[in-house]
């Protein structure tokens, strides 16, 4: 399951991610492994999404998203 | 700055680092809602309560030491490099209290670098309302520096901090975070040694930023590339280990410092704003309605400040013209000098309204959800969501709509911004278009509704906003990207302008516009001046000399005779002589050498083409009259051939040639006073005239 098939409202913990490069940026903004994500809104036109990670509204667009593996 | 200590302030993007700032050092400035809003140094002096001076640097907010663009990667190099005398004696970490989970990232490496620090806590007012409780005492304990609780907006705990700051520790007492030297063992001592880097945290950061590092000298670089290769060192991979051994440092940290409530919270009001704000229909709404208000406040507010500053200037003309003794000293000072200025000034009240409104827009959290909504449409034509202020502003005047590109991180995406806004049909235009319109389109109705001449202005204003599009497309594959494109960004919440700021930022962006740009359009109306002022050989004495003969002084009024004798000194002028010298280029456009001295004028500002038109055809009365100069061009005649100069193919040529080709200074200018580079100004002029001329061309051979 990846981050980018979540539909709004819906919630997953992370497990681990599929680019390294994007890893790295991701977890600087505190999407770590065993942090627990919400799908807050997806942007009209359906790209970019944003998400609420550790206590704040982070946004991605869907194939940065699709980086990230859910447990 | 004579100081006694030096103290850099640093925290991550929206916590209110600027706002303290501005609060530590009275000196006021930029304070953006935006990551990245702070681009240059700023400095400012803060006296502390035991009497002495502090010197406070601002630096770009960041979430990590790792850079991500080249404003951040400032901050490393200020705090490491010794050798320019910058390292700061403290540094205040600003960390937002209400997520201090990902704030706390970015001070656990500074704390690594082992410069004293001091914690200021923020937006604790924003926590508690959160329900988050933080034990300062315990927390301050753990990490082993002064952490002090404050609130910038409200101006709590500022005294606080200050007495902190006085008193800091002259040596870094911080506890250490992580164990640094297991992350990549090896190749630390080896640097540590080798380049005498005492810090083992600042040797790792060395391995990892080598490369963009300007004060490593190339030898150094070189090895530490070598040694790279020896150990085997993934900069990634060892960012990515570290990273993660950072949070679960906090995480143990914050275990019995800070609790949160158990429950989510209800739906917050900023959740609430967003339903609405970036809504399917309404968000778009909203958005183009907040657009179509930005255009209308830049060209309807604007309109009464501008020709109170043109009317000045105006005065100031005839009282220097009065006062001082006709010849070249007061023709300087009119037609060059007052003339440059009041064509900068004269911009302000656009650049002051327009930052103003950004600044809002920034300030309250919206400008994230603006480029939130756009991205994907903005992204396909190579843009970014935030390129659409810009391009809108872009109608009133490009150069406050350069200037507010910095708030596009992304390099790419903003020199494409710069290098396609002037594209858009400016106020500047608007002039040259109207009186070349009204000249050949007929003003009758087409299918009962439709004016012909407001469809042809319509026409001229898609067409601009199209072509910066379609040439935005294929910038898109010219320019090669910096840095891979990333959309990893924060949604700040909503909150309310500071009405402080909002002032501040239009008297900065003013000063800024006038005082950089300014010199260039002042020292290009001077240049245009003396070729419109002066004639090679005694020609314009000769004009002198002939119509003081009483067969024109007997039979024409002074007035008339003044104006043909400006006439004839203009066509006699180097300006003129260049314009029957381009003549021959231009020829294949339509245009005869009277339009070269026009289009050579006009690049001082765009509708100046007017008033030249005014002079070359010797307007009686009012030059600033469009119908009296309308009526002088209606009647030109072609001396060969007898036939109207300006036939539809001429005046339409001539309108695709002002709506492509780059003939403004004042964004000459800017452009390079936000690239810092003259090549950038320079392809930009290139390609603007090379596609005017196409596109010119190919017009006029359409219609002829």
């Amino acid at each position: 399951m990846k981050l980018s098939q979540l539909s709004i409202g819906e919630t997953g913990i992370v497990k681990e991610f599929t680019d390294l490069e994007m890893s790295v940026k991701l977890m600087e903004m505190g999407c770590l492994p065993g942090e627990e994500i919400c799908v807050s809104r997806i942007a009209p036109l359906g790209d970019p999404i944003a998400i609420s990670v550790s206590g704040y509204q982070l946004s991605l667009r869907k194939f940065e998203a699709s980086t990230i593996v859910l447990q | 700055m004579n100081a006694d200590i030096r103290v850099a302030l640093v925290g991550n993007p929206n916590t209110g680092k600027s706002t303290l700032f501005n609060i530590l050092t009275g000196l006021n400035q930029k304070i953006g809602n935006f990551p990245g809003v702070t681009v240059d140094k700023k400095t400012g002096a803060c006296q502390l309560p035991d009497g002495r001076t502090a010197e406070i640097i601002d630096l770009p907010g960041t979430y990590s030491i790792y850079p991500k663009s080249k404003d951040e990667s400032i901050v490393f190099s200020v705090l490491a490099d010794k050798s320019k005398g910058l390292v700061p004696d403290l540094v205040v970490v600003i960390a937002d209290a209400s997520n201090l989970k990902r704030n706390l990232l970015l001070y656990t490496q500074i704390a690594d670098l082992k410069i004293p620090v001091i914690v200021a806590l923020n937006m604790m007012d924003v926590a508690q309302k959160a329900g988050i409780k933080i034990n300062v005492d315990l927390l301050a304990k753990k990490l082993g520096v002064p952490v002090v609780p404050i609130s910038a907006r409200k101006s709590e705990g500022i005294d606080k901090l200050k007495t902190a700051i006085a008193y800091a520790n002259k040596v870094a007492l911080q506890e250490d975070t992580i164990d640094v030297q297991s992350l990549a063992p090896g190749i630390i001592a080896q640097i540590s040694s080798e380049l005498q880097v005492d810090n083992p945290y600042i040797a790792l950061q060395l391995a990892h930023q080598h490369e963009t590092l300007s004060y490593l000298s190339n030898e150094e670089s070189d090895r530490i590339e070598a040694l790279e290769q020896e150990h085997g060192f993934n900069s990634q991979k060892a960012q990515a280990s570290e990273t993660i051994a950072r949070y679960n440092f906090i995480n143990d940290l914050l275990y019995d410092t800070v609790t949160k409530p158990q429950a989510a919270h209800n739906e917050s009001v900023s959740n609430k704003i967003d339903k609405i704000l970036t809504h399917k229909v309404f968000g778009f709404v909203i958005f183009f309605a907040i657009l179509l208000f930005i255009f209308q406040a830049i060209f309807s507010w604007s309109a009464y400040p501008m020709s109170l500053i043109e009317d000045l200037f105006v005065w100031l003309q005839s009282l220097a013209a009065k006062q001082l003794p006709a010849g070249p000293l007061s023709s300087l000072i009119n037609d060059g000098i007052l003339a440059g200025l009041s064509g900068v000034l004269v911009f302000i009240p656009q650049i002051a309204i327009l930052f103003a409104l950004i600044s809002i827009l920034e300030d309250t959290g919206y400008m994230s959800r603006v480029t939130f909504m756009m991205d994907k449409v903005m992204r396909k034509v190579g843009l970014n969501g935030k390129s659409v202020v810009p391009l809108i502003g872009g109608f009133a005047c490009a150069v406050p709509s350069i200037m507010s590109t910095r708030t596009i991180e992304n390099w790419k995406d903003r020199m494409i911004t710069i290098m396609v806004t002037p594209l858009v049909a400016c106020s500047a235009r608007l002039p040259v278009y109207t009186l070349l319109i009204s000249l050949v389109v007929p003003n009758r109705n087409i299918w009962w509704i439709f004016n012909l001449q407001g469809l042809a202005l319509t026409a001229m204003y898609v067409l601009s906003i199209v072509s910066a599009v379609i040439v935005a497309f294929v910038m898109k594959f010219v320019l090669k990207a910096r840095e891979r494109g990333y959309f990893i960004m924060e949604l700040p919440v909503y909150r309310m302008p500071r009405w402080k700021n909002v002032i501040f930022t239009m008297y900065d962006r003013s000063k800024t516009f006038v005082l950089q740009a300014g010199k260039v359009i002042i020292a290009v109306s001077i240049i245009l001046w003396v070729l419109k002022s002066y004639g090679p050989g005694n020609r314009f004495a000769q004009i002198d000399q002939q119509y003081a003969q009483p067969r024109y002084t007997k039979t024409m009024t002074p007035d008339s005779l003044a104006k043909v004798i400006a006439s004839e000194k203009l066509e006699n002028s180097y300006a003129g002589v260049f314009g029957h010298v381009i003549e021959p280029v231009i020829k294949p456009l339509g245009f005869d050498w009277k339009i070269g001295i026009a289009l050579i004028s006009s690049f001082a500002a765009r509708e100046v083409f007017v008033g030249t038109m005014a002079t070359i055809y010797s307007v009686e009365g009012d030059a600033d009259k469009l119908q009296s100069v309308e009526e002088k061009m209606r009647e030109a005649r072609n001396p060969d051939t007898g036939q109207p100069i300006f036939t539809l193919a001429v005046a339409f040529s001539l309108m695709i040639f002002y709506a492509f080709a780059m003939q403004c200074a004042s964004t000459v200018a800017v452009v390079y006073r936000e690239t810092k580079d003259w090549r950038w100004p320079a392809a930009q002029f290139a390609y603007m005239t090379a596609l005017a001329y196409t596109a010119s061309f190919i017009v006029y051979h359409w219609l002829k």
